[in-house]
């Protein structure tokens, strides 16, 4: 766990941008914060420290019984996701307080994304690992299959953590040192250099660094 | 999509004057060497528009001693100093690729006539 405090944020989706020496830049607008904190963890209660942090507002009707006792000591409402920060000291912040992208970020900052990757499903081993494959011509009768996953005699079985098809995508992936490009304060919009792991509104974890 | 919208629309350029495939302009390019600036001028025929809010571009040919030459301008780039409408040409399809394999007076467009 990384002990940097971040914000949670919505992919929105990608356009282009122009900086200051006319160059075009890719960039990823997200949607970020505010983000209201919802408990302290502490050493002496829980084992460590942390603040926990709730995003995008939840009907109070939606919500249920148990998670509705824990948001009304925030007093703003229920929230869709839930996430943790490990922070140094989490009396830095109190419960309720809105944490916004300007009070962690400015422009030309470094940080790190993580979402969640697209899901590609059941896929084979050369789009999931990149294998070369054989011949498609010429007689091959080897196409896109594994080839040999091992020996004979010995060690009569398979290495563990072979490369195999299977299920690709659906992982938390982090994209690291990505660069803030721009803020925009008033629709909690940031826009980063290049792409972001997920889908359009998909939820992305944005560290400081 | 609205914040992409609206993000797009701030940035984009509204001085680019209304031209199609087979006007010619004039292109001021802004040219940064080193820590002088100066303005170059690329003078020729637009075979192509891509239409499109931040991601619209063009395409410029002109024969520069006897070579074809053809640059693409992303058109809200804020190194193009201003687009200038020379001529506007009469031509019937929206892509002028043919122009490459044409030389001379074949590679003449007829200018529209303006009333």
């Amino acid at each position: 766990m990384p002990k940097t405090m971040g914000i949670l944020g919505k992919k929105i989706g990608m356009t282009r941008f122009y900086s200051e020496e006319g160059s075009a830049v890719g960039v990823t607008v997200i949607e970020a914060g505010p983000c209201v904190v919802l408990q302290k963890k502490t050493d002496e209660n829980d084992g460590y420290k942390a603040i926990q942090v709730g995003f995008v507002n939840k009907r109070e009707s939606r919500v249920n019984r148990p998670m509705l006792g824990h948001f009304n000591k925030a007093g703003k409402g229920g929230f869709y996701y839930i996430r943790e920060f490990r922070v140094e000291d989490p009396d830095q912040y109190e419960i309720g307080q809105e944490i916004k992208l300007a009070d962690l970020f400015k422009v030309g900052d470094i940080v790190d994304i993580t979402g969640k990757t697209k899901g590609r499903g059941f896929q084979g081993v050369i789009k999931r690992h990149g294998f070369h494959g054989g011949r498609k011509t010429h007689g091959s009768m080897f196409h896109r299959a594994p080839g040999s996953i091992g020996c004979s005699a010995w060690p009569s079985r398979v290495i563990k953590g072979k490369k195999m098809p299977g299920r690709m995508g659906n992982n938390n992936v982090t994209k690291k040192n990505v660069i803030i490009i721009d803020i925009r304060e008033e629709d909690n919009v940031v826009l980063v250099k290049g792409g972001v792991p997920g889908a359009k509104q998909g939820l992305l974890t944005i560290y400081t660094k | 999509m609205s914040i992409i919208e609206q993000i797009e629309k701030e940035n984009m350029r509204y001085d680019v004057p209304d031209f199609r495939p087979g006007d010619t302009v004039k292109v001021h390019i802004r040219i940064i060497e080193g820590a002088k600036e100066r303005v170059q001028i690329f003078q020729g025929v637009v075979i192509r528009r891509k239409r499109g809010t931040m991601g619209a571009s063009f395409t410029v040919r002109k024969i520069s001693h006897g070579v074809g030459v053809e640059k693409t301008f992303p058109t809200h780039s804020p190194r193009i100093e201003k687009i200038e409408l020379v001529t506007q040409g009469k031509v019937r399809r929206s892509r002028l690729y043919y122009l490459r394999n044409l030389r001379g007076k074949a590679a003449r467009i007829r200018e529209k006539r303006m009333n």
